[in-house]
């Protein structure tokens, strides 16, 4: 899940994470009113979407830019005006673009120095794992390989937490002066407070800025959230933008199914993640391309393959589909039961391939042949994955 | 001709009164897996299937019916206190099949195990089985078949994959272990290489990964050094669309690192042969076998 970067400056406040001064707003005038309050200092507006490359993107209506630093409220309201309710179109978003339905407005900070700062669930030792480096505000990955000395790291203990000296001593590495050093020990702090409070995997601030007036503040950050433990915190659940996201994974959550969209052409149902990614990468194989990840998962009833399997015809872009199902708690005559139902209700207009083993196989290879459903059958992965990609290539051409 | 479970395994069944527990319970008891006991807080007192004693605890568990593994359908929410209760117990091995574990969770579980004797496989994961001895998870039983090829896999149903395609081929399993695949787990592909290789039943592995964290990388480091006999293996996720999240917290594909091409020169590196696709798992452990001997 992926949050706006208004809502992650919500979160940070939260805990105490010093940030520039703004609000979002959703109207010219309430911008106008939000820039007054700030002050009279630079500001800056910048449209909430998730995809990345705003500054450089352009909106659909001819205007340039989807952030903008600006002198006065006059202005704000004039910019946020050009962008509000607009579709704004980056390197990230595709050219559709995204719809434009909120607008950040916050002091200008003036940036003597820039570091990146993020906290991680790591996995290799179990534990959180502080990675910094005084190179902030550019690509950090390039930094990581052109000089990896520029880039401190600092294991947290799980059960003790972070500990006041290592806060002082993350200070001194990334070169704060005695006068900022209190401010920053408080924001790394306050980032590994956010980072266990709210159950990140992790927590990315880039860049963490001192202003030219020895302020120290997390000036954008991005947040990963275990899905598993968003029950404990139902009040980020809330921030989920369902807007931002594909439409076939809007639909998939509903109904509790693992669905990734991808570009290709054949869809899969499988059940059990390590199975669906090894069903994608025999597709490819035999030389044919994925339409989607899909995981129905162990559990899972007739309903929701039902609607498994109508998320998969109602895209496009297939051609062929394949379900790929080993039955171990899911048994083999519900995934039946759910094809027949789906294929009932909506008409099944590609070929179907189905290759069934495991628990009650008999049962749905029954089931399937007594429901009327048109399908080509398999005998094993091989065997399937082969006959999904030859029925794709006869569809296209 | 096994490891870590047998005919001797005691297993109580923490979550045994919930549907997914109750159901697995009968299910491994008509495998022949010996329940001695269940545990459900609060449900004290009560018989399991008219034989199978239910306690409050697993202290009280252990006291009572001397069980030495633990099986554990708890709901995620309180899954990571189950585990610690039966590391409290001092069970020999814990197997916990509860998938959705919040991952501080079991980051916490992870430390306070440090020094511990119990051993952990899972969370999120299919469970343990020794074919014709003892079924402890949620595996289709009949898919296995008693033999010499031990099978290490982070996957579920990838894993009921290779068993299928080696008992089809006539090759039985010593014991096939299901690790998990979240991003912090008990027993890891190393640990569970490192136990069958005291074993001098099992002939040779099958190692199933996926994309994500080191585990495979590490566990092909000292295959090369220590592991003199037949090892095959396979990468899902050659396909996946880096930096998505699949499922399994554990397919998490970061800053270069874990990509199923780098898993996999590492394990060609060390001398495993890696199955191209998923459905030459078994064929492949088989040419390998031939040629080494």
């Amino acid at each position: 899940m992926n949050i706006h970067e208004y809502q992650a400056k919500e979160l940070l406040e939260r805990f105490g994470v010093a940030t520039t001064r703004g609000k979002v707003a959703s109207t010219p005038e309430e911008a106008e009113a939000i820039a007054r309050q700030i002050g009279d200092v630079d500001l800056v507006v910048k449209a909430q979407v998730h995809a990345g490359g705003r500054g450089k993107g352009t909106f659909t209506n001819g205007f340039k830019g989807g952030v903008h630093v600006v002198k006065s409220p006059k202005e704000v309201r004039e910019v946020a005006s050009k962008m509000l309710g607009q579709t704004l179109v980056t390197h990230q978003t595709g050219p559709q673009g995204r719809v434009v339905n909120k607008v950040l407005v916050a002091e200008s900070a003036d940036i003597a120095r820039e570091i990146y700062f993020a906290i991680l669930l790591d996995r290799q030792s179990a534990a959180p794992l502080i990675v910094a480096s005084t190179e902030g505000g550019v690509e950090i990955e390039a930094v990581a390989e052109k000089s990896p000395e520029k880039i401190m790291r600092e294991h947290v203990d799980p059960l003790a937490g972070l500990q006041p000296y290592q806060t002082r001593k993350l200070a001194k590495q990334l070169g704060f002066s005695p006068n900022e050093s209190k401010a920053a020990t408080k924001l790394f702090d306050g980032l590994y407070r956010t980072f266990i409070g709210l159950d990140c995997s992790m927590v990315e601030v880039n860049p963490l800025v001192v202003t030219t007036k020895g302020e120290v503040l997390a000036l954008d950050a991005k947040f990963n959230f275990d899905d598993n433990a968003l029950f404990r915190h139902p009040e980020v659940a809330a921030m989920r933008d369902t807007a931002e996201e594909d439409p076939r994974e809007v639909e998939a959550s509903k109904h509790g199914l693992n669905y990734i969209g991808l570009d290709g052409n054949i869809a899969c149902l499988v059940n059990g993640a390590g199975l669906a990614m090894a069903t994608m990468d025999i597709i490819k194989f035999y030389g044919g391309e994925p339409a989607n990840f899909l995981d129905v998962g162990g559990g899972a009833t007739e309903e929701q393959v039902t609607e498994a399997f109508k998320i998969l015809i109602a895209d496009k872009k297939v051609k062929a589909i394949l379900v790929n199902i080993f039955g171990g708690i899911m048994k083999c005559d519900i995934i039946a039961q759910g094809i027949i139902n789906a294929a009932k209700t909506v008409k099944l207009s590609v070929p179907l391939v189905v290759r069934l083993e495991g628990t009650n196989v008999e049962k749905g290879k029954q089931l399937l042949k007594e429901g009327g459903v048109a399908l080509i059958t398999a005998d094993d992965l091989g065997d399937a994955a082969q006959k999904a990609v030859k029925a794709a290539k006869e569809r296209s051409t | 001709m096994s490891v870590l479970v047998d005919k001797n395994t005691r297993l109580v069944v923490q979550g045994i009164t919930g549907s997914a527990g109750g159901f697995h319970a009968r299910q491994c008891m008509e495998y022949g897996t010996n329940v001695v006991a269940g545990v459900t807080p609060g449900k004290g007192g009560q018989m399991f299937g008219g034989k199978v004693p239910v306690f409050d605890t697993v202290w009280e568990a252990k006291q009572k019916t001397d069980c030495n593994v633990s099986m554990i359908f708890v709901p995620a929410a309180a899954a990571a206190d189950s585990i610690l209760e039966a590391v409290d117990a001092d069970v020999d091995l814990v197997v916990c099949i509860t998938e959705g574990i919040p991952v501080m969770d079991m980051m916490r579980v992870k430390e306070q195990m440090r020094g511990k004797k119990s051993r952990l496989i899972g969370p999120n994961c299919p469970g343990i089985i020794t074919p014709g001895a003892c079924k402890i998870g949620i595996m289709p039983g009949y898919i296995h078949k008693e033999g010499n090829v031990g099978v290490i896999s982070r996957s579920g149903t990838l894993t009921y994959e290779a068993v299928w395609q080696l008992t089809s081929r006539g090759y039985g399993q010593s014991t096939c272990i299901g690790i998990g695949g979240d991003p912090i787990n008990g027993m890891s592909h190393l640990d569970a290489v490192k136990i069958f290789n005291e074993d001098r039943h099992t002939e040779a592995l099958i190692l199933i990964g996926e994309i994500g964290g080191s585990a495979e990388e590490e566990a092909a480091a000292w295959i090369k050094d220590n592991y003199k006999k037949p090892v095959a293996a396979f990468i899902a996720g050659m396909t996946a669309p880096p930096g998505r999240r699949m499922g399994h917290a554990g397919a998490i594909v970061s800053g270069g690192k874990g990509t199923a091409a780098g898993k996999i020169e590492a394990l060609k590196a060390a001398g495993i042969a890696v199955a191209e696709t998923p459905a030459t798992m078994a064929d492949t452990l088989i040419a390998q076998m031939k040629g080494k001997r």
